[in-house]
């Protein structure tokens, strides 16, 4: 049902000469007249949590990454490339323009080990956990 | 249309439907454009490397399928983007010669090149 289903989210997008949303934004539309909002996951381990982000497109020098206060913000621009001349447009789907994510950090992380890397249109942040959001073990001893 | 125009867009087979439902895919975005000397696809494809890129063609339907790459070890706290793969079918058409047609992938935008047939090129003819 979902080939359908997005079938009928591009239609009523076009109708408004627009396309709003992304494909990482399910619902569609949230975005509109807002740029575009790339599809964002976050997973942990022992001691990192991994943000990533789906940038299909992008330059890294076009990527900006900062912290503050326990967010995590993604932002940057995606430009048009030049069109060639005489060159007709058939389909404009892929969006272009800013776009700006802000993540909640679920625990203190030390801000100057972060490492960001950007292959295959992802980009990875690695957040190294600061030592007191780590799980600790506690030893305990038997009398 | 005559393009490369969408295939499965427009009609609803629910027989066909059903054999889709089986195993779903991500539809990607495009943008296609024509030039004199053919058509340019780009689809965004993130986390697709050349490996994971099959473009298959079967007369004159191109299928185009991404493999993602594997999911980060790790607990998935949130997460946003989808495990699908992509898949998407478009029609050519007969103006491109489809043993010219040639692909790349770059940060996960499939480009493909598909040019168009010597005799369809438009021709400028003097006046002698």
């Amino acid at each position: 049902m979902t080939s359908l289903r997005e079938d009928v989210d591009n239609l009523f997008n076009l109708a408004f000469g627009r396309v709003a949303g992304s494909s990482g934004d399910p619902d569609g539309g949230s975005q509109f007249l807002e740029g575009w909002s790339p599809a964002v996951d976050v997973y942990e381990d022992k001691d990192n949590l991994l943000v990533r982000a789906e940038l299909p497109g992008m330059k890294k020098e076009d990527i900006e990454i900062s912290l503050h206060e326990g967010f995590l913000t993604l932002s940057g621009e995606r430009k048009a490339e030049q069109k060639q001349e005489g060159a007709e447009t058939y389909r404009s789907e892929r969006l272009l323009g800013r776009f700006h994510r802000s993540i909640s950090l679920p625990c203190a992380v030390v801000p100057d080990k972060i490492k960001a890397t950007y292959h295959d249109g992802i980009l990875t942040v690695s957040l190294p956990k600061a030592e007191e959001a780590k799980p600790k073990q506690i030893p305990i001893s038997v009398q | 249309m005559n393009t490369v125009s969408q295939k499965e867009e427009g009609t609803v087979n629910p027989q066909r439907l059903q054999t889709e439902t089986e195993r779903e895919y991500v539809r990607p975005e495009v943008n296609i454009v024509e030039t004199k000397e053919g058509y340019v696809l780009e689809a965004e494809m993130p986390g697709v490397t050349k490996d994971g890129l099959d473009i298959g063609l079967e007369e004159n339907v191109l299928t185009i399928v991404g493999r993602r790459g594997p999911a980060p070890t790790g607990n998935a706290l949130y997460r946003e983007s989808r495990a699908a793969d992509f898949r998407r079918v478009f029609e050519l058409d007969p103006s491109i010669e489809s043993g010219k047609i040639s692909a790349r992938i770059e940060q996960g935008i499939v480009t493909l090149t598909l040019p168009k047939a010597e005799k369809v090129k438009p021709r400028k003819i003097t006046v002698g």
